[in-house]
């Protein structure tokens, strides 16, 4: 059983989280010049505008990189593959991928993916599969 | 500017240990005296500090205990040991700006034996944490494999590439009596028989021995210095960078994944400032939390180029004899890890010939702690 710690939610990131729970993965997107942007600012760096809003990205995008993370000194904890995303919209973001082994002698950079979303005992996360693969 | 050049005119430090069994605040008065006398200075001539945002010694706690009448001169540094080098820089801009005559830097702490910056996160230090530890990267050694990572699948490297980066660290920690790992070179082999910590990029001997211990430095301009009799290591050039898109512990929006930015940028500042070429460094202290990212940093600062650190290094470079010694005094790897400000000190003691690990003729030591830099000179 996968235990992940839940993030602490601020003015500048609870959209995502909330969006999280309703199965949507939000990018936050500037309302005066569209600009995409993540992590989350409370601010549009290109235009100065307070005018946050978010689109709603399509899910897919590319593993830049990635680890297999188990604590050496906590062995019962499960591993879990951290990915960072390059999404198709162009802002990245850390995530999992899950429904592949947790092994490291695999390659997964460059691989396709698309977002799904996991209840973890209350905390949503978007999480990816590999494209093309059913759960 | 005012004609003034500030120099390190002293400097002190504790022994490092994995268990100091005294406060930090005796760690750093301790360090902070022995930089003081060594400088020829009495502490009633203080008359300003920098330290580190996350040192837990107050300012007049200190000069409480080291009897220091007055400052009139107090700055911390932003971020962890990134920001070692950048205490040099506010120490310097304030003497050469005459904002203060003599300033104590100060950096001390339990960081074995109390607070282990190495474990597990226990809640988000800062909103920034959201985008990692929900998805399992809390620990320093997941959150740097990250990019370490891309930088191997990229470069086509291996586990063992770092190592040897490792042995050497432990060469010359061997021949420093300073070093915790005084008198115990490892092989490639005793890397690899090592236990993973993040399979298969860094393995327990890629990561900083965390340490307990304190170091100290006093800045002051040269003609001071030499009122005093103090062996003076001028600063050539100070800086620190930060980088839009940038974070202390998460490198994953710049463009590139495979490169250290803020350190190209700082190289470029720090060799226009000394107004020499990364030829002409004679020794390069490089701040290592883990192996891989002396790697990056070779390649920032055009040692080697990119993708390159890893033959720069496998060919001797920055060993005995090498052409560009790196981390003559084992480094964070082998000397003990005190933040970055160890690497400072033996910047120091290359240049006044005192190091337990002396490189003839040294003239220009690089000191970097990635994002931010020193260069020191005769
Ligand atoms: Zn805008």
């Amino acid at each position: 059983m996968t235990t992940v710690r839940p993030p602490i939610f601020d003015f500048d990131d609870a959209f995502f989280w909330e969006g999280a729970t309703e199965q949507k993965l939000l990018i936050q997107r500037c309302g005066e010049c569209d600009t995409l942007r993540h992590p989350p600012t409370p601010m549009c760096a290109i235009c100065g505008s307070t005018n946050n809003q978010t689109t709603q990205s399509a899910g897919s995008g590319i593993i830049l990189t990635w680890i297999v993370s188990q604590h050496p000194t906590e062995p019962d904890a499960e591993p879990r593959i951290v990915i960072l995303v390059q999404l198709d919209e162009g802002t990245r973001i850390v995530s999992n991928l899950i429904d592949v082994e947790p092994t490291h002698d695999q390659v997964l950079n460059d691989k396709r993916v698309e977002v799904c979303f996991v209840d973890y005992g209350g905390t949503v996360l978007p999480q990816f599969r590999l494209a093309g693969v059913q759960s | 500017m005012s004609g003034t050049r500030a120099v390190i005119a002293g400097i002190g430090h504790t022994e490092f240990s994995q268990n100091s069994g005294r406060s930090t605040l005796q760690l750093a008065a301790e360090a902070s005296r022995d930089a003081i006398h060594d400088a020829g200075f009495s502490p009633t001539e203080v008359d300003g500090t920098v330290t580190f945002s996350m040192d837990t010694n107050d300012e007049l706690a200190l000069i409480r205990t080291i009897g220091v009448p007055m400052l009139r001169f107090c700055a911390r540094t932003r971020g962890g040991g990134g920001g070692a080098s950048a205490t040099v820089q506010l120490a310097a801009a304030a003497v050469e700006s005459g904002q203060a005559d003599a300033i104590l830097v100060y950096r001390a702490f339990n960081e074995r034996s109390a607070h282990r910056f190495g474990q597990p996160i226990q809640a988000n230090p800062d909103p920034a944490w959201n985008w990692a530890s929900p998805f399992s990267l809390n620990t320093p050694a997941k959150v740097y494999s990250l990019t370490f990572q891309r930088y191997m699948y990229e470069f086509g490297l291996t586990n063992e590439d770092f190592g040897r980066y490792t042995v050497v660290a432990r060469d010359w920690a061997s021949t420093n009596p300073n070093a915790q790992f005084y008198e115990r070179p490892i092989t490639l082999q005793d890397h690899q028989d090592s236990r993973w910590i993040v399979e298969p990029i860094l393995r327990k001997l890629d990561c900083c021995l965390e340490s307990d211990g304190g170091v100290a430095l006093l800045i002051t301009s040269a003609e001071r210095a030499a009122d005093h009799g103090a062996d003076a290591v001028p600063i050539l050039a100070s800086s620190a960078i930060q980088l839009e898109g940038g974070h202390e512990m998460f490198a994953y929006y710049h463009e590139d994944l495979c490169e250290y930015p803020e350190g190209r940028v700082l190289g470029q500042q720090l060799f226009n400032q000394a107004g020499i070429t990364a030829d002409d460094i004679d020794v390069a202290m490089i701040y290592e939390n883990f192996s891989p990212i002396v790697f990056l940093q070779l390649e920032a600062f055009g040692f080697c180029g990119r993708g390159e650190a890893s033959d720069f290094i496998k060919d001797g470079h920055i060993g005995r004899r090498g052409s560009l010694p790196v981390n003559t005094n084992g480094g964070l790897l082998g000397e003990g890890y005190i933040h970055g400000m160890n690497n400072i000190v033996e910047g120091v003691r290359q240049l006044r010939g005192t190091s337990a690990n002396q490189i003839s003729g040294a003239e220009h030591v690089l000191v970097s702690a990635g994002r931010s830099g020193i260069i020191l000179g005769r």
